[in-house]
Formats: structure tokens, sequence, C-alpha cells
């Protein structure tokens, strides 16, 4: 079986998107004559032609806007913005449009409309261009929000989202697109409601998505290794968040551990952690542990971008101090 | 240089430039050049990490408006900013720190390449955000008027920052208040892969400022003789209270929008065709042809920027890690605002 990475998923899906429903088209900064700023839609100009794959100016807000409101008129667009902190400039559009248009008209008009778009650090990029930003976009009521970590994930997640009625983010880590490996039945899931259990285990539960996947994962690694069997809980959708899911897994293993890269404060992993307290605080042994993205803008050097962020070692201590 | 609107007509040419200046105009040029050739190779050995942008062939922009500035004014930039940087006075030895995230650069290796800093010349960054910067040159602009004081905000970008919201928003609240802000854009046709002509549908940007009623010129932006000669007077006029100017540079980069760039959406004749216009070796062999250099001249030039750059190098090499224990100082100005 070959081999596929994260970036050519998402092409996939993208391809396979285009091909399906001529209603569909992908417009954003970069996605054509550059070949998308990460490459996910290198040669789709070419395959699709400068209509369907549309390159825009400067313009956030502007064309993030016009998506919404192609969308509002019939189209199915997949609208790209090259990273999360570019989104805020099309903040209003996605809040104040995007999300609201189909409660203030009283179920008239949806939005069946899908944004894409990279988040995360750990490119020494700096502070315009590295945070997590998708737990604020979590906040908000109207969008399905969702983080593809795997790259059945990266493969899988686009033609659900395109269905929906509504308006759908999904968050791809900078981190991930070069990730490479196989392709297993997931990959033609439906599913972008469930969190995924990705690691069995009975004495703790780590909780994470997108990018922080991976530490989780590696942090269940070591902690194998000296005899503490984790259970890794990815989330997917961050918005509706499947808190069965996690309460079921905390319940069983009676202790929680949330990991975010997003800075702490008023964050989706307060969100999670609340879940849990509300949830299932009979069944902990131990308060709910968090581990976050230090609460500054990111800084350049290596030293201090990974003093910032979630590392391996940090969710072991976390489990550590649980007493597990 | 052709002036739109209102602006006056002049006529630079070489001839009207003191011999003195335009060998100082090359010599700022080189640093500007050899710096980054060396910042290149500093990436090839990771070094330098992150985005890095150069501004190889678009020297004459950053150097020429700089010429026109006074110590007390300030300067707005965007993340290809290393250039201005040092043409605005930081040391190469701050910048390459910068560059290589040392807590001796210029913002303390917070910043790197696109976020280079320095109160000391009134440079307000480094600015990562297309078109981010030009809101807030309009509010610096805006504190020297109510402060009484005759200073000029010069805010560069690019084409590409001309499509965004923030450029129109900020354009006509420079010129609705008659603030002292020299727009100067770096029109060098393309924003990242995309072509001026997929991003415009006017191409002729001088007229954007010219319908916000502000005087719009547009230069030559590989002529730095041009260059400065079109900024000292709009300069000149920012300061006589003369309201906002905008002045076009039309120029090229040379090399791929970022290290991460493969280029592939130009065309190799295109690049040649521009870089035959390299405006450092027009002005050099203007200057050797006027008797104002000797080749020796040249040499003794280089051979200075040289130990310059290789100073800095060392300096930067040398240089410290910012303890991580200080990870969250300057968040908020007050010790322990950050949580
Ligand atoms: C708001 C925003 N959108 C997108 C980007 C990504 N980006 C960085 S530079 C760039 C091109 C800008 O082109 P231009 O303004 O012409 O400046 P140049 O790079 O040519 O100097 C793009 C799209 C960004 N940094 N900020
Ligand atoms: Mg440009």
């Amino acid at each position: 079986m070959s081999t596929i990475t994260y970036r050519e998923a998402l092409r996939e899906a993208i391809r396979e998107a285009l091909i399906a429903d001529e209603r569909v088209f992908v417009m954003g900064e970069d996605v054509g004559h550059y070949g998308g700023s990460y490459a996910v839609t290198l040669g789709l100009l070419e395959e699709f032609g400068p209509e369907r794959i549309r390159d825009t100016p400067l313009s956030e807000s502007g064309f993030v806007g016009a998506g919404i409101g192609a969308a509002l008129g019939g189209m199915r667009p997949i609208v790209e913005v090259m990273t999360v902190n570019f989104s805020l400039l099309a903040l209003d559009q996605i809040m104040n449009n995007a999300a609201s248009l189909l409660y203030m008209s009283g179920g008239q008009f949806n939005v069946p409309l899908v944004i894409r778009m990279a988040t995360g650090a750990g490119r020494q990029v700096a502070a315009q261009h590295s945070h997590s930003l998708e737990g604020w976009y979590a906040h908000i009521p109207g969008l399905r929000v969702l983080a593809p970590a795997t790259l059945d994930d990266a493969r899988a997640m686009l033609a659900p989202a395109l269905d929906d009625p509504d308006p759908v983010l999904i968050f791809e880590h900078a981190m991930l697109y070069g990730t490479e490996g196989e392709l297993t039945d997931d990959a033609h899931t439906r599913d972008i409601t469930s969190a995924a259990i990705r690691r069995r285990g009975e004495d703790v539960t780590i909780v994470a998505y997108g990018g922080t996947l991976r530490v989780a994962l590696g942090a269940a690694e070591v902690l194998a290794r000296e005899g503490v069997d984790a259970e890794v809980v990815d989330l997917r959708s961050l918005r509706p968040l499947d808190t069965s899911t996690i309460l079921t897994a905390v319940s069983r293993t009676h202790r929680a551990v949330v990991v975010d890269e997003g800075w702490r404060s008023g964050s989706l992993s307060a969100e999670v952690a609340s879940r849990i307290t509300e949830g299932v605080f009979y069944d902990l042994d131990a308060p709910v542990a968090r581990v976050c993205g230090a609460e500054v803008p990111m800084p350049y050097a290596k030293h201090l971008e990974d003093a910032a962020m979630p590392q391996v070692a940090d969710v072991v201590a976390a489990v550590h101090a649980l007493g597990a | 240089m052709s002036g739109s609107s209102d602006a006056p007509e002049v006529e630079p040419g070489a001839a009207s430039v003191e011999p003195g200046r335009s060998v100082h105009l090359l010599s700022e040029m080189l640093r500007v050049r050899r710096f980054e050739e060396r910042c290149v190779e500093l990436y090839s050995h990771q070094a330098i990490r992150g985005f890095l942008h150069l501004a190889i062939g678009e020297e004459a922009c950053c150097v020429g408006v700089m010429q026109a500035l006074d110590p007390e004014d300030a300067v707005v930039a965007t993340y290809r900013e290393h250039g201005h940087a040092l043409a605005r006075g930081i040391s190469m030895r701050a910048a390459l720190a910068e560059l290589e995230g040392r807590v001796e650069g210029c913002s303390r290796g917070r910043g790197g390449s696109m976020h280079l800093f320095d109160a000391a010349t009134r440079f307000f960054g480094g600015n990562a955000i297309v078109a981010g910067g030009l809101p807030l040159a309009v509010g610096l602009a805006l504190a020297d008027h109510l402060s009484g004081r005759h200073r000029v905000t010069a805010c560069f970008f690019g084409d590409g920052a001309v499509a965004e919201g923030e450029f129109h928003e900020a354009m006509n609240l420079a010129a609705l208040w008659h603030l002292p802000v020299l727009f100067c854009c770096e029109n060098n046709l393309y924003a990242m892969g995309t072509a001026l002509e997929f991003t415009e549908s006017e191409t002729d940007l001088s007229l954007k400022a010219a319908s916000y009623r502000m005087a719009s010129w547009h230069v030559d932006g590989m002529d730095v003789l041009a260059v400065s000669e079109a900024a000292r007077e709009a300069a000149d006029a920012v300061r006589a209270g003369g309201g906002p100017h905008f002045l076009e540079m039309r120029t090229y980069r040379f090399r791929s929008h970022s290290m991460y760039d493969p280029d592939r959406y130009r065309d190799k004749a295109e690049i040649d065709r521009w870089r035959s216009r390299d405006p450092i070796d027009q002005l050099r062999v203007q200057l050797v042809a006027r008797g104002v250099l000797t080749d020796a001249d040249v040499e003794r030039m280089e051979s200075a920027i040289a130990d310059e750059v290789l100073d800095a190098v060392d300096f930067a090499a040398g240089g410290t890690d910012e303890p991580v224990a200080d990870l969250g100082r300057f968040v908020t100005s007050t010790p322990g605002g950050a949580t």
C-alpha cells in the first residue's frame, strides 16, 4: 500500500469534492498559481481551471464574506484562509454572518460553507503566524469546528463537512502537513460528530486534538514504559464536543489530563475540564489537569517557542502529578 | 517620476544629486544586499529559521526613502524589512542577532526576521499581517498632529496590501484628517504567487490614493536617485503640513517570496529582464562612468561592508539565548500580568 501525506490527503478530498459536485469551488489567497501556501491545492488550478480554483486578492473579510454569499446563492464553496491569525480579518463575516444568518432569519437562510485554515505553532514563525485560535471559533454557536489530527481524518472530513447545511471550519495544524503514512478504512468515515479513542488505557485519560494528538500519544508511550496505561481521546470535533465519549473514558480511568496548544484562560481546555467536572466529578480520583500553551504571543527563538508549546514531558509530568 | 493628481512634477536625475549622497546611497544598498545574501547562507545552515523574506532587487526603495527622513520621524514596515531596518540605522549586529533568535537582537530574539523593532530609531516594526501597519502609521501621525510636532511617519507596504480593507480605511483616515503620513508602496508586481493583474481591477496603484484626494506619485523603484528625490520632496511636503502623500515605487524582487516559495508562478525571462535593471549595478556603473567613483573605491566599499557583515555574523553566533524563565516577560508592562 502506498503512503500519502496529510496535505495530499486533504488534496484528494478536495479533488473528489470538485469532481462530485459542480457547485463546489475553492477560493483563497494563492490557492491557484502559487499552488497553495501549504501546497494543499497544488495542481488543482491546472486540473479544474481558474473559475473553480480562484486566487483571491489579499482581502480576507471580502473573500470569506463572498464565500458566505455564494453559499447563500446555492454554491458549495471551500474557502481557504492561509493561517488562523489572518482569519481574524474575516472574523466579522464568520461570526456576524456565517454563524448567525440561519438564526437571525428565523430559519430561512442557511450557509453551507466550508472554511479551511492552518493553525498552530512549531515553525518559528512568531507572534503573528502561530496561534491556536480554534478554541475561539468553538465558542461560537452556529459553527461546526473540526480538527483533523490524522491522515484518515484529513481525507475523510471534507465530504461530510460539505454536506452539512451549516458553516464548518476545518483547522489543520501546520506541523501536520508533511506527516506521511497509509490511509485505513477510516479514511471514508462520514462521521464528523464523534471523538475517537486513539489508544486504549486504564489509568488516565489524556484528551487532545489536532496538533496535540501527537504529544498525547508520545506521552502515552513514555508512560507505558513506566507501567502507566493511558487512554488517549482525540476530540476531532471541537464544536459540538462529543462529551459522552470523553466522560465515558474518564469515568473508567478516574483521572484526566487535557492537552491544548491554545492559551489556558477561557480556553477549549477549560471547557473540556468543566464538562468532566460537571459530568463525572464523583468518578474522579484527582482534579482534572491541563497542559496548555504558555499565555504569550508566540516567540520566534526555538527554545522559547518549544517552552511555549505543550511537550511530551509536560504531559507526562501532569499525569505523574495526578498520582497515576 | 510622474505625478498624478495635484503632485508637482519634478525631473530628478543623477546630475541633481550631489556625488557624496549618491555614493552613500550605493553603499547603503550594498550593505542591504550583502547582508541579505549572507542571510541566505545562514538560513541554509539553519542559523536563521522560520520565514525569511528578502528584498534583493528592491533595495532602492528602502534606501531611497530612508534618506528623506529625520531621526525623529517614524517608520512602519512589513515582514520584508531587513533593508528598512539597516537603512534606518539599526545595526547589522542587532538585526542579525534578531534573525538568529538571540537576546542581543533588536527584539530580544522574540520577533525574528519579520518583527524587527527599535525604539531608538523609531522603527515600529516589522509587521507580518499584510496591511496591518497602515492604521498604526495613521495613529502615529495623529499623535504627532495632536502634539503639534512636525514629523513624518513613513509606512511601507506591498502591492498586495492595497487589496485589504485596512489599506482603504487607513488611506481615508489619513486624508480625511490631513495627517502627516508618507505611504510608501513597494509595488513588486506580486503578492506571494499572485500577480497584480489577478488581484487588482485597477492596476495603477497611485490612482487609488488619488481617489482619496491624496497627493500621489509613482517612481521607478529600481532607480535609487529617483526614489530618493521623490521621497525627499514628498516627505518635505508632508512635514510642511501638506497632508498625507502616497509614493508608489515600481520594483521587483529577484528572489522567491520566502525561503519556502518554489517560485512556480514567474517566468524566468521576466526575472532576467528585471535583473538587468539591478538598482545597485545601475548606480555603480553610473558613478564610475561619471568619475565619481573608481573601481578601487568600489572595492574598498565592498570590503568595508564585508567586514561589517562578518562582524555581525560573529556577533550573532556568539549571542545568547534568552532564559526560558523570561518567557512570560513583557506580555504586559507589569510583571505577573500574563495570566
Ligand atoms: C492578512 C494577511 N493575509 C495573508 C498573509 C500571507 N502573506 C504574507 S506576505 C503575502 C504577500 C504580500 O504581498 P505584497 O503586499 O505585495 O508584499 P511583498 O511580499 O510583495 O513585499 C501574503 C499573502 C499575511 N501575512 N497577512
Ligand atoms: Mg508585492
